[in-house]
């Protein structure tokens, strides 16, 4: 996605404020489930906003209440700074991609396409002919006379992008437009989308609960869980910076280590690991965690480097050192991090060998070392004493 | 269906020849026995004579039809209007009815409404018909409203209107029941795309609603006509001497005219006008979704 050349300092196309939702829980009388919880959110014109959360968060009904399907219980929702309260869903400059498609039975694909602009009064001749150049937008390759049901999963949903983007909507709504596409597929609707997203420059919201999705696709996402978003920012800072431990959990993979925050220097913080006199640095989440608080570390497997205890460390371009000259080398920079312990798994998984390693006897640390053509021998036994080693930035330190 | 073949065709022709004719068997003797046969009877009948004290003979005519067609049309077409009109008036009623039936969330709420409308089922036609005249009679419970509050008595039974209500009355679940099968099967979704797209609720039922749940009312429409058409029990108690229709014109053409061959012509008549509605339904009602 490196061609996304956007400029996003642009207005507000959707803006939440303190939105709640909730609903009655049937046959409990007074007892209402919050499905949607205080939600703040601005999405800016033009961009790929993506909500990502797991099943039953409320994304779906985030996005009703959007289109005007559902009223929030309170809270407000703007579009392009005018308030949606008693604007009926067919009056809102918004079109949705719904989850199951939602495509008219009784009527051909070419109908489908046309039906919103019938709805708006553009002329059957006028309608037809724009239905037909949306349906070749999305490349359906098929005869527009077809019921949808004579459609495949794809198609369909390529049917379903162009009834909604033939009305050239201010916002685009789209909720886990690909989700019953197999992978492969999936994978080429993701490009052509984002692709299609910035040739249009119609806002998207997105919803899907699919991390890697979202981090493709989008220029910024919200992380939602139990009704709230968590955290909102571009893919980077949602991986790189996670505010908070179901973030980092839910996105990428992250092993945990429970600890104590001994000291504090600006956005660093030394924890010291639960258990043993192992002291690390690096980069807090938040600057206002109190000294002495219990912490967790949150570490990307990616991001921990491995070298041999003992004898040499080979590196690739042939060139090696021995490892006590090379732990010495690494010592001298203050961000960088060593630690000690000993293989207690190894996992090769392809393109990646994933091993368990040991640190301070009861902390188990995930390192996944890729296997590069060079340095078939930078595979470690189990048992075999290393050290493992990070850059402190990319460590982050979260409550809990 | 560039396959060449539908896929209820196809589902036909392999349970076919897996010997799914065969398990047709008793409904397919049943019908030639007590249908075709009797229908070919009556066929051959209706181009016959008739003799002295209604003997059947020969020579073949057509003067049976000519006489349907020439003498009879008032009798046609009264049924017709009468049989259109009740029709319309269930389809007004049963189906919101259906719809706010299928609409409820409880389950309980839905399946006692369904109920309370075919609990008139569990008596039997014919008492409910006499109930009906005791009610519209000139000494009946809303004259005799009418009177106590000083008014004329109407004259509500014996006529077109009476007819029509008590066909209304006795039809109204062949109406509800269908409609409240597409009504329940129908998803609201739809209606949610069409607001999306920017249709109001009107539009919205029209464009949407209404032909999703279309084979219902189709159904419906000629599950309440066709009966509605060959009517007897209601024309005679309701509508007596003053509202004719075909039903009523068969009886009597058989049995106190004991003219056989010219009761078969109507009937074979009134058949041709359930053809009709028929083929009304094989076109629209019937449609793959
Ligand atoms: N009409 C409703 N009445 C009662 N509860 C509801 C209603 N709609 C949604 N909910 C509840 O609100 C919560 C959020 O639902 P929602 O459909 O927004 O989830 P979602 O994030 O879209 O999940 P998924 O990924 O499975 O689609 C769920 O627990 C759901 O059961
Ligand atoms: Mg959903």
């Amino acid at each position: 996605m490196a061609a996304k050349a956007k400029n996003l300092d642009g207005a507000i196309d959707v803006e939440l404020r303190h939105v709640i939702k909730e609903f009655d829980v049937p046959r409990k009388d007074n007892v209402r489930f919050r499905a949607v919880d205080d939600v703040s959110l601005q999405i800016r014109d033009g961009e790929f906003f993506a909500l990502l959360g797991p099943s039953g968060c409320g994304k779906t009904t985030m996005l009703r209440m959007i289109a005007g399907f559902e009223m929030a219980t309170s809270g407000e929702i703007l579009i392009r700074g005018k308030a949606m309260q008693d604007v009926p869903p067919f009056h809102r400059p918004v079109n949705t991609v719904f989850q199951d498609y939602a495509l008219f039975p009784h009527m051909s694909v070419l109908q489908n396409v046309m039906f919103g602009l019938e709805m708006e009064g553009v002329d059957k001749r006028e309608a037809a002919k724009r239905a037909a150049e949306a349906l070749e937008m999305v490349q359906l390759p098929v005869a527009s006379d077809r019921k949808p049901r004579q459609l495949s999963g794809g198609q369909q949903q390529r049917v379903a992008l162009a009834r909604a983007l033939v009305k050239r909507p201010q916002v685009l709504l789209l909720d886990e437009p690909l989700g019953a596409l197999d992978l492969k597929l999936r994978k080429e609707m993701q490009i052509e989308l984002a692709n299609m997203q910035t040739e249009l420059g119609i806002t998207f919201v997105f919803v899907t609960h699919d991390q890697e999705e979202a981090l493709t696709m989008a220029d910024r996402i919200a992380v939602m869980s139990l009704g709230k978003v968590l955290q909102v920012g571009t893919p980077e800072e949602i991986y790189d910076a996670p505010n908070s431990r179901f973030v980092a959990d839910f996105i990428g993979e992250t092993v945990f280590l429970p600890g104590c925050l001994t000291r504090k220097d600006g956005m660093f913080g030394w924890v010291q690991f639960d258990g043993t006199t192992i002291e690390t640095k690096a980069a807090l989440s938040d600057t206002n965690i109190a000294l002495n608080a219990n912490v967790t570390l949150a570490v990307r497997p990616e991001k921990i480097n491995l070298f041999a205890a003992d004898g040499n460390v080979k590196f690739p371009d042939g060139s090696s050192d021995s490892a006590e000259v090379y732990k010495t080398g690494l010592r001298r920079d203050p961000d960088i991090n060593i630690v000690e312990g000993y293989i207690k798994s190894a996992n090769y998984i392809g393109t990646d060998t994933r091993y368990t390693v040991n640190v301070g006897g009861q902390h188990d640390v995930v390192v996944r070392v890729q296997n590069y053509g060079l340095r078939s021998d930078t595979s470690f036994t189990q048992g075999q004493r290393v050290n493992v080693f990070w850059d402190a930035e990319t460590v982050r330190v979260l409550t809990q | 269906m560039a396959a060449g073949m539908s896929l209820r065709r196809r589902k036909a022709v392999e349970a076919g020849s897996k010997g799914g004719w065969r398990l047709a068997t008793p409904g397919v003797v049943w019908l030639i026995l007590f249908f075709v046969i009797p229908l070919l009877f009556v066929l051959g009948v209706s181009f016959l004579s008739r003799g002295a004290r209604g003997v059947i003979e020969l020579p073949i005519t057509l003067d049976h039809y000519a006489r349907v067609f020439q003498v009879y049309v008032p009798v046609l077409w009264t049924s017709t209007w009468v049989s259109v009109l009740t029709t319309v008036i269930c389809l007004l009623i049963g189906y919101p009815l259906a719809f706010f039936i299928s609409t409820q969330k409880s389950a309980a709420v839905r399946n006692i409404t369904l109920f309370l409308v075919i609990l008139p089922f569990w008596t039997n036609f014919l008492v409910r018909t006499y109930a009906m005249q005791t009610i519209l009679a000139r000494e009946g419970l809303i004259n005799e409203f009418i009177v106590g509050l000083g008014g004329e008595p109407l004259t509500l039974l014996y006529t077109p209107f009476a007819v029509v209500l008590g066909l209304v009355y006795g039809y109204l679940p062949f109406m509800v029941l269908p409609i409240y099968a597409a009504a329940e099967r129908f998803d609201f979704k739809f209606v949610s795309a069409a607001h999306d797209l920017g249709a109001n609720d009107w539009r919205a039922f029209w464009r949407v609603v209404f032909p999703m749940t279309l084979p219902g009312v189709v159904a419906g429409c000629i599950l309440v006509f066709v009966p509605c058409l060959g009517t007897y029990i209601t024309a005679e108690l309701l509508g007596g001497e003053s509202v004719l229709m075909i039903g009523k014109l068969i009886n009597d053409q058989f049995i106190s005219d004991r003219n056989f061959p010219r009761g078969s012509a109507v009937s074979m008549v009134l058949m041709g006008l359930v053809l009709i509605a028929l083929i009304f339904y094989v076109r629209y009602g019937n449609r793959e979704r």
